[in-house]
């Protein structure tokens, strides 16, 4: 069992942040009988059930083409690395607790009842080979959304106590302290004034009225705070009225990860509040992919309303800006190949803008050879960055990435995600790579044409 | 009256009924019990309007692998391909096929010749035996697979087979392998609601809804 608190230290010395290195185990929260874990996981599962997703557990032929496109069955050959497969605990629990026939299920026992075994056998599965990234989506045939059963599974599992313990334990860290890394709100104001001492920028915080609420990714904040700098740059030259708030700043949801929907709606209201409070009529995500899927596409649905305000991943609002003519770049010299964040991307939806500042950036854009929604993850999504036992395996699929992007010949890689970005530096140290993914964010402040002051 | 003449009788007459009756309620059923479940309204910003006609493009888009998955999936989704296209000949192109459906729904077309029929339903054989063989030796097929996939393939497989020898009238009377044929046609439809091959049906929902919530984020479906 795991207990809480700082006996996590932080590693701050490495490529990637992340808590310390724990004893190789298996992860179990929280003392609870067998029986009640199993109940806990089910009930996790089955809470938000809803027609979709009992259509996808209904749609599978097991025609197996999910695993041809999922980095880990690609990179192993491990048939248990098929996407769908990773589900299937959850899918025998469906059939035999929820689905039309159920009861035919239970009667014959047709599909037996899973046990607590089963799901500790999974959670490396469920959490450690999957990065949510959804490119199985985009192949199936039956057009089965198997990321967001994932999703579902990990509500399950992290209702029962069973998720990765540095998953978990960045999850604690986030609810006890505001931010998972650390990025406290004291720690934020710290960092904002040093910055601004140092680079002689105005970094909003604490306005009392903004139209835009600026969010940040405490990835950012511990580990590439130049990026709050250029932020504070590119608003300026926008005469953008922003703010940050320390009540409401941190845009990862790493509960969204870890399967902890109390945790995932307690980040986002956050938020959501925070815009209400300064009047804000945007709310910008920073350069972290699932903060746009926690926020843009799940955030209204957890407040209950439609939000009062618009929601932009940062690349968004600069491609915005580039349109209204408040921001003049200067050309790139450079030739760049573009890193997709999948949760921005492919399930976010937003594949154009980032390419539409490149373009004002005037880079000789070379895509990868498979790009936009039908990119390769670099393979730190999902919570798997955090997770150590999955290093070995994440430094397998995050050769294809590699071998992405040296096939393109690009002296660039730019990507708009921190925690992508983070995972390129850490499998940039262990592969002694010549390449360093850019933030596009810094590489638009890089290119300002001179400010006249 | 003999005894073979009371199974085809058997076979066009009650078992036809009881079969048509399995299809029609066990698809309503399980149909019904996934779609009455909670549907809540997604309440975040759509970036495109009108997205369920994302979701109807998509029933059509993914009957074809993207250019950027072909090179890993293409030859065994073509074998795929040859399998249920000569089907649909074999079930839609012969005439007593035809004259079965007219009898129950009032719809017919102009049947295939004989000799197109044979050969589609020879071929719908073969890439069956061989989408076996791959489930069967295939790690990840190994992996996934069950009863349902088996049980599924072999009801499939015998109509196709015992209709080929009734019209060779190979092995038997004519009368007995229809019967058989038609009986194990029978056996597939009471199957099909509650078993793998309700993808007949459940492809267009499962495409349609998938679609329509990418379409609604402005991704690619």
């Amino acid at each position: 069992m795991t207990s809480t608190d700082t006996q996590f230290p932080l590693e701050l010395n490495q490529p990637r942040l992340s808590i310390q290195k724990p004893e190789p185990r298996y992860d179990k929260q929280g003392e609870m009988a067998d029986t009640e874990r199993l109940d806990r996981a089910m009930r996790g599962f089955v809470k938000d059930f809803g027609a979709t997703a009992a259509l996808y557990m209904e749609s599978c032929v097991h025609c197996g083409q999910c695993a041809e496109v999922c980095q880990y069955y690609v990179q192993t050959g491990d048939p248990r690395y098929t996407p769908i497969w990773k589900l299937e605990p959850f899918k025998q629990a469906y059939k035999r607790e929820v689905g039309p026939f159920a009861p035919f299920f239970r009667l014959f026992n047709l599909k037996r009842r899973v046990t607590v075994q089963e799901l500790e056998d999974w959670q490396d599965l469920i959490y450690d080979s999957c990065t949510q990234c959804g490119r199985c989506t985009m192949v199936c045939p039956m057009g089965i959304d198997i990321a967001s059963l994932v999703g579902l599974a990990r509500h399950g599992m992290a209702a029962a106590g069973l998720v990765p313990h540095e998953l978990w334990a960045t999850v604690e860290r986030a609810k006890r302290e505001g931010s998972p890394l650390g990025a406290t709100p004291a720690v934020l104001k710290d960092r904002i004034a040093w910055l601004e001492d140092e680079h002689g920028v105005e970094i909003p915080l604490d306005l009392e009225r903004a139209d835009v609420l600026m969010t940040i990714s405490s990835i950012e904040v511990m580990k590439y705070p130049q990026s709050i700098v250029a932020l504070a740059r590119i608003m300026k030259r926008m005469g953008a009225s922003w703010t940050f708030r320390s009540e409401g700043y941190e845009a990862t949801n790493f509960s969204m990860f870890a399967g902890d929907q109390q945790g995932q709606r307690e980040a986002s209201l956050k938020l959501i509040e925070a815009a209400i409070a300064v009047g804000a009529r945007t709310l910008i995500l920073p350069e972290c992919g699932h903060a746009y899927q926690a926020l843009r596409w799940q955030g209204a649905n957890l407040y209950g309303k439609p939000l009062p305000f618009r929601v932009l991943q940062i690349a968004e609002y600069l491609a915005e800006g580039i349109r209204q003519g408040k921001l003049q770049l200067q050309p790139v010299q450079n030739s760049a190949t573009f890193h997709d964040p999948c949760q921005i991307v492919r399930r976010g939806g937003a594949t154009e803008a980032p390419r539409e500042v490149l373009h004002a950036l005037g880079v000789d854009l070379r895509e990868m050879d498979a790009h936009g929604a039908y990119n390769w993850c670099c393979g730190g999504g999902g919570g798997v960055v955090t997770i150590h036992r999955a290093d070995p395996l994440r430094y397998k699929t995050y050769q294809i990435k590699m071998q992405q992007v040296e096939d393109t010949g690009a002296e660039m890689l730019v990507s708009t995600c921190s925690n992508c970005r983070q995972t390129f530096d850490d499998g940039q140290a262990h592969f002694h790579w010549d390449k360093t993914a850019q933030s596009l964010l810094e590489l638009v402040a890089d290119h300002l044409v001179t400010e006249q002051e | 009256m003999s005894t073979e003449t009371d199974l085809l009788d058997f076979a066009r007459g009650p078992a036809l009924e009881a079969a048509l009756i399995i299809l029609v309620f066990g698809m309503f059923w399980r149909l019904v019990g996934v779609l009455v479940l909670r549907r809540p309204r997604d309440l975040s910003e759509p970036r495109v309007r009108h997205a369920w006609l994302g979701g109807i493009r998509t029933i059509f888009t993914r009957m074809w692998p993207r250019r950027e998955f072909r090179p890993r999936i293409l030859h065994w989704e073509a074998v795929s391909y040859v399998f249920h296209f000569s089907l649909a000949l074999v079930i839609l192109g012969l005439l007593p096929h035809i004259l079965l459906i007219r009898d129950i729904t009032g719809l017919s077309w102009p049947g295939l010749p004989t000799g197109v029929i044979t050969f589609a339903a020879g071929v719908a054989l073969i890439s069956l035996l061989a989408l076996l063989a791959h489930r069967a030796t295939h790690p990840v097929l190994r992996q996934i697979s069950n009863f349902d996939d088996y049980f599924s393939w072999l009801l499939v497989f015998t109509p196709l087979l015992t209709g080929l020898m009734a019209y060779y009238h190979l092995g038997g009377r004519y009368e007995d392998l229809l019967a058989v044929h038609m009986l194990s046609a029978e056996l597939l439809l009471a199957w099909l609601p509650f078993s793998k091959l309700a993808h007949t049906v459940l492809f267009l929902f499962s495409r349609g809804v998938t679609g329509t919530i990418y379409s609604r984020r402005g991704a690619q479906t």
